[in-house]
C-alpha cells in the first residue's frame, strides 16, 4: 500500500484498528474530536467497539474495566480531558494493565485555548494523576510518526502492562500529512491469563484473576512500588528513542526540542549551518524515558557553549535538561506558549543571541 | 440425610471482616448462592467500590476487578461492551453509588448496558466513618451531620431506584431490604432475575437492598433492623420500580 494523505486525528484513529485495537471509548475535545468522528464511522466496518462515554472521568474506568479484560483498548483526548482521566491513569498504572492514551495537547491552563501546545509535558511524564506512577511517553513530529508510534504503544502497554500515552501537540491532530501504514500488527496481547479478569472459562482455570491497586499492608503496598519502579527502570534501559540532528559537526550550542516544535528547529538548524553556525540538536522521541545519556553525552562536546531546550510550554522539559546536563553548560530554555509555533527565523535570532 | 446447607461455591472460605449485624455478608451470600444456582461462576465478573465492601473480592471465588469511588458503572461498561459474554455486576454503597458515582449510574442505565449494580443502601458512609450520605435520613445525625441533617442546606435522600426507574430506556429496577427472613428471600429472587435478564442480554439491572450499619448509627443489630424498619423502610418503599418490556 502506497502513501495517502491523511489528517493527523484520522490517521490515529486508523493505525489503532491496525495494531489490532478494536476498542475504542472517548469524549469530544477540541482538538481531537475527530479521531472519534473516525472511529464512529469505522469501527462498526470492522466489528470493533465504539463508545462514547458521559464525560472524560468515566471514559478512564470504561478503558480501565476493558483493560483489565486484557483486550486491546484505547482512547484520544485533548488536555482538560486528559487531566479529567489522569485519575483512571493512575489506577490503570497502579494495577497494571496496559492501556494507550493518546493526548492532542492544547493550550492551558483550565479551558487554556484550542490550538497547538507542549504544556502537559509535567502531566505526561511526571504524573498528573496521584501515586508513584510513570507513563511510557512517545511524542512524534509527524502525522508519520504518529502512526507508527500509535502501532507500538500497543506492544510497549503490554510488554510493561503500564499506560503508554502518546503526546502530540494540536498540530500533529489537525495537520494533513502523506502517511504510509506499517504492516498491520498481528501480535495477540500475551500472557493476559495470568493476570487479565477475562473469566475463568476464557482462560479454562479455577483460579480467581484479581485486577486492583489496593494494597493495605505497607510492606506489601512498598514491595507492589518497587515492582511498578523496576518497570520504569527497564523502560529507562530498554525503550529510549531519539533523532539525533547535525550531531557529526563542532556545534556550538545543542538544541533540545520535541514533537512540532523540533520541526521548526529542524530547519532554523539547517539555515544557520548555511551561515556558517553549527548547530546539533537532539529530538527526544520518547520523553518518558527521557534520553539521559545523548543529553549528557552531547554537553560534553568542547566546542558547545550552550544548550537550548526550546519548548511549546513555559519551560517543562528544561528541566529534564538541565538535571542531564549536571550543570556542565549553562541551560537555556525558549518558548512560547499561547497557540503559536515560533518560526525558524525566531529560533535563529534566539540561538545567535544566546550563542 | 445429607448436608442441607453449604457455603455456595461462589464463596471463599475467608473470614469477615465486616461488623457484627452489618448485611453485607447475608448479600454477599446471596449473590453467592444465585451464581451458584445459574452456573455462572466461571464466567463472573465483579466490580468492588469504595467503601466496606472494598474488599468484597476476598469473599468470592471469581473474577474481580477493582475500582475507584463511584466508577464502578464504567468500568462495567468497559468490560461488557468488549466482552458481552462475560456476567458482570457492580457491588456498590450508598456513598459510591449516589454521592460522588450518581453521573456513572445514571449514564450507565441510560444507556442500558447489560449488567447488574447491587446497591446497599445504608443511609451513611461506613468505611470513611460514618458520614452524611445523600441518602441519609432527614434529621439523622452523623459525623459530618452531628445536629442532624439539616435538609434546607442538603435537601432531601435521594430514592436511587425512583430516579433510575424515570429514564425511559427499558430497565429492571428493585428495592428490597434483607432484614427479615421473608425479605432476604425476595432479595435473593430480584437478584437472581436481575443477573437473568443480563444473561438475556435485556437490560440493564439495578437492585437496591436496605441495609443497616449498627456501627455507625450507634445501635446494636437489633436496635438497628428495628431502626430501619421504622425510619428507612417507610421513605424507601420496597418492591419493583421497573421491569423490561
Amino acid at each position: 500500500m502506497g502513501k495517502i494523505l491523511m489528517k493527523g486525528n484520522e490517521a490515529i484513529g486508523e493505525a489503532a484498528i491496525r495494531a489490532g485495537c478494536l476498542n475504542y471509548f472517548a469524549y469530544p475535545i477540541t482538538p481531537q474530536s475527530e479521531v472519534a468522528e473516525y472511529l464512529a464511522r469505522r469501527m462498526p466496518e470492522v466489528n470493533g467497539v465504539f463508545l462514547q462515554g458521559e464525560s472524560e472521568v468515566a471514559v478512564g474506568y470504561m478503558i480501565f474495566g476493558a483493560s483489565a479484560c486484557g483486550e486491546r483498548v484505547f482512547t484520544t483526548s485533548s488536555s482538560p480531558g486528559v487531566s479529567l482521566m489522569s485519575e483512571a491513569i493512575s489506577y490503570i498504572a497502579g494495577a497494571q494493565c496496559p492501556a494507550v492514551f493518546v493526548n492532542i495537547i492544547r493550550g492551558g491552563p483550565g479551558l487554556g485555548g484550542i490550538l497547538p501546545s507542549q504544556a502537559d509535558y509535567f502531566q505526561a511524564t511526571k504524573g498528573g494523576g496521584h501515586g508513584d506512577y510513570r507513563l511510557l511517553v512517545m511524542a512524534p513530529a509527524s502525522v508519520q510518526e504518529a502512526v507508527e508510534m500509535v502501532m507500538k504503544a500497543f506492544p510497549l502497554a503490554e510488554k510493561y502492562r503500564n499506560p503508554v500515552m502518546i503526546l502530540g501537540d494540536g498540530l500533529i491532530g489537525q495537520m494533513m500529512e502523506p502517511v504510509e501504514f506499517p504492516e498491520d500488527l498481528r501480535t495477540e496481547p500475551s500472557n493476559k491469563d495470568e493476570w487479565a479478569t477475562n473469566g475463568m472459562s476464557t482462560r479454562g482455570d479455577d483460579k480467581q484473576n484479581l485486577v486492583k491497586s489496593l494494597y493495605l499492608d505497607p510492606t506489601a503496598l512498598n514491595d507492589h512500588n518497587l515492582l511498578l519502579k523496576s518497570k520504569y527502570d527497564q523502560m529507562k534501559k530498554e525503550e529510549v528513542l531519539y533523532e539525533p540532528v547535525n550531531m557529526d559537526t563542532d556545534y556550538k550550542a545543542l538544541i533540545v526540542s520535541y514533537g512540532t516544535m523540533s520541526r521548526v528547529c529542524k530547519s532554523a538548524v539547517a539555515m544557520l549551518k548555511e551561515e556558517g553556525i553549527e548547530v546539533g540538536m537532539i529530538r527526544p522521541q520518547t520523553l518518558f524515558p527521557f534520553p539521559e545519556k545523548a543529553i549528557a553525552d552531547a554537553a560534553e562536546k568542547s566546542s558547545c557553549k550552550i544548550i537550548l531546550s526550546i519548548e511549546m510550554s513555559m519551560g517543562q522539559m528544561v528541566e529534564d535538561v538541565e538535571r542531564c546536563v549536571k550543570g556542565k553548560l549553562p541551560v537555556s530554555w525558549y518558548g512560547k506558549c499561547g497557540g503559536d509555533v515560533p518560526s525558524p527565523e525566531e529560533i535563529m535570532d534566539v540561538v545567535k543571541e544566546r550563542i | 440425610m445429607g448436608k442441607t446447607f453449604k457455603r455456595p461455591e461462589a464463596l471463599s472460605e475467608n473470614h469477615t471482616h465486616y461488623c457484627p449485624g452489618c448485611t453485607h455478608g447475608v448479600i454477599h451470600r446471596l449473590i453467592a448462592e444465585v451464581i451458584d444456582e445459574l452456573g455462572i461462576r466461571k464466567n463472573t465478573v465483579g466490580i468492588a467500590p469504595v467503601g466496606c465492601a472494598v474488599l468484597a473480592y476476598n469473599y468470592f471465588t471469581f473474577d474481580f476487578q477493582e475500582a475507584a469511588h463511584g466508577r464502578a458503572p464504567a468500568m462495567a461498561t468497559g468490560i461488557k461492551r468488549v466482552r458481552p459474554d462475560l456476567n458482570v455486576f457492580t457491588y456498590q454503597g450508598d456513598g459510591d453509588l449516589a454521592s460522588i458515582g450518581m453521573g456513572e449510574i445514571i449514564h450507565a442505565a441510560n444507556r442500558g448496558e447489560k449488567f447488574t449494580s447491587i446497591f446497599v443502601n445504608n443511609a451513611v458512609y461506613g468505611m470513611t466513618g460514618g458520614q452524611m450520605a445523600p441518602t441519609t435520613m432527614p434529621d439523622q445525625k452523623t459525623t459530618t451531620s452531628p445536629y442532624g441533617r439539616d435538609i434546607g442546606q442538603t435537601g432531601m435522600p435521594i430514592k436511587v431506584a425512583n430516579l433510575l426507574a424515570a429514564l425511559q430506556t427499558d430497565a429492571y429496577i428493585t428495592r428490597q431490604t434483607v432484614i427479615r427472613p421473608k425479605d432476604i428471600n425476595k432479595t435473593k429472587k430480584a437478584i437472581k432475575q436481575a443477573f437473568t435478564y443480563q444473561l438475556e442480554g435485556r437490560c440493564f439491572s439495578m437492585v437496591e437492598v436496605v441495609s443497616t450499619c449498627p456501627t455507625n448509627w450507634g445501635m446494636t443489630p437489633v436496635e438497628a433492623i428495628k431502626w430501619t424498619e421504622d425510619n428507612l423502610l417507610p421513605y424507601y418503599e420496597l418492591g419493583d420500580y421497573k421491569t423490561p418490556q
